[in-house]
């Protein structure tokens, strides 16, 4: 058997990713439409003043997001684990933690993308202007990756432990924090019309730190969980 | 001195050590939460402003930093334990957890119960309150995916990995929280604003702060003397020590 290159696992990963998941198109919808019905149940709760809602739309929006995201993680590697998948993956030639990221990629491309594109139109409903949903797209473009990346490590973990849904959401919506913080932050800060760049600064530093280490951690949880 | 640690890395060796070392810490611990409380209630002079209220300061201020202290303790221990893979190790860090959570409940609760008459509420989103809360959850979080994994070893293994991944986190959550509260409300209340505390004031705190230590030391021994018990149980000289205290 000829040696594939790391280039050509990485291509493969992903694209066999991508074509589950358009054979198995509901999983994307769900996910999406979670993300859609979380945030319409705000105007529900607190109440149709335009301006309470603009002023919460950020964070709202995000919550609802980093919420959705979490949801998805326990498809990452689960139906993967359970057809003997993930072991080929783990006695493959190729680094273990760099197939994880090609993983991760096309889970973000799968649940993170269509977030970011739906996002103009939940903002839209709450009030904000085009300057606000535009940095509130890029705000999630640069967050959701980082979600994927720590969900990563979370779904490794608990693959294969009972109760394991909500136990993830225990493991990863603290490390969450600094995301949601980040990422509502600067569009708050545009509201107020205080400088928002350090926001974004900060947000792309800790996608950066994310996807230095995290596939590494989700390495090695893969392996304890397999083992 | 290497090779006293690992002659004692192991359980068999550890186990009667611990069991000596814990009378010693618990009675540590007993002399420096008397003398600490009653440097604390008795001779620390009586705050001007904040009357007899302050005197919580003296359980909670060391409580919330053993909750930090011992999540990082804890994660080294973590780390020792995928490097070398020594199963004292991962029964330390799980041992601590329990204790950790313990003590940041205790700096949240005590700090609700002074926030109440000195800021007139129980709960503020100050950056402080709100990164204690958040180490409580990931405290949580390490117990309940230790708890859920049936095989103990894989579940301190993962547990481990959990722990490294929030000590690098516990400061960007920390900054992050700080940033965060700076933006949303102008600093009302900060501890950063406290008076100068008087020299009797600041020795009872760290007092205290050693007791909780000691305290700290006594009960995770005594966990993890129980936990070798139960992963041992297999073994030859667990088996003698339980015949022998039947």
């Amino acid at each position: 058997m000829g040696e594939v290159s790391l280039i050509t696992a990485l291509r493969t990963v992903v694209a066999r990713e991508i074509t589950l998941a358009m054979r198995r198109r509901t999983d994307v919808f769900t996910t999406l439409f979670f993300f859609i019905i979380a945030v319409t149940l705000f105007p529900l709760g607190v109440g149709p003043d335009i301006e309470v809602l603009r002023t919460i739309a950020p964070g709202v929006i995000w919550v609802a997001a980093l919420l959705a995201s979490m949801l998805a993680l326990s498809r990452l590697f689960s139906s993967d684990f359970q057809d003997g998948t993930l072991e080929q993956l783990l006695l493959a030639p190729h680094p273990l933690s760099l197939l994880v990221l090609g993983k991760v990629f096309a889970h973000w491309l799968l649940t993170g993308v269509p977030l970011v594109v739906l996002s103009p139109l939940l903002g839209m409903q709450l009030g904000l202007d085009a300057q606000a949903i535009g940095l509130l797209m890029g705000t999630l473009l640069l967050g959701t990756p980082i979600l994927s990346l720590i969900g990563a490590v979370g779904a490794a973990l608990t693959l294969g432990v009972r109760g394991g849904g909500v136990l993830i959401s225990l493991l990863v919506l603290p490390l969450y924090v600094p995301v949601l913080i980040f990422g509502a932050g600067a569009v708050d800060a545009q509201a107020k019309a205080v400088e928002f760049g350090a926001w974004l600064y900060l947000l792309g530093a800790f996608l950066v730190m994310t996807i230095v280490f995290a596939p590494f951690a989700a390495a090695a949880a893969l392996r304890i969980s397999v083992e | 001195m290497t090779n006293l640690w690992l002659y004692f890395s192991s359980p068999k060796t550890f186990y009667p050590l611990a069991g000596k070392l814990i009378p010693v810490f618990s009675l540590l611990a007993i002399i420096l939460i008397a003398i600490g409380l009653y440097m604390g209630f008795a001779v620390a002079p009586t705050d001007y402003k904040q009357g007899d209220s302050y005197r919580i300061i003296y359980i909670h201020v060391a409580a919330a930093w053993m909750s930090m202290f011992i999540y990082v303790v804890m994660a080294g221990w973590a780390a020792v334990g995928m490097i070398w893979n020594t199963k004292l190790s991962d029964m330390m860090a799980g041992s601590l957890a329990p204790t950790g959570a313990m003590f940041a409940f205790v700096a949240l609760w005590t700090g609700a119960l002074w926030g109440k008459p000195t800021w007139g509420t129980y709960w503020v989103w100050d950056a402080r309150l709100t990164s204690e809360l958040i180490l409580l959850f990931l405290y949580v979080g390490f117990i309940a995916l230790r708890s859920a994994i049936d095989d103990p070893r894989r579940a301190a293994r993962a547990s481990a990995v959990l722990a490294v991944v929030g000590v690098i986190n516990v400061p960007i959550i920390y900054f992050s929280v700080r940033w965060w509260n700076t933006l949303h409300q102008g600093a009302s209340v900060s501890p950063e604003m406290a008076p100068k505390m008087a020299a009797t004031m600041l020795w009872a705190m760290f007092v205290m702060a050693m007791a909780f230590w000691m305290y700290t030391i006594a009960v995770v021994l005594a966990r993890v003397r129980s936990e070798i018990l139960e992963r041992e149980s297999s073994t030859e000289w667990v088996r003698e020590i339980l015949a022998r205290q039947r």
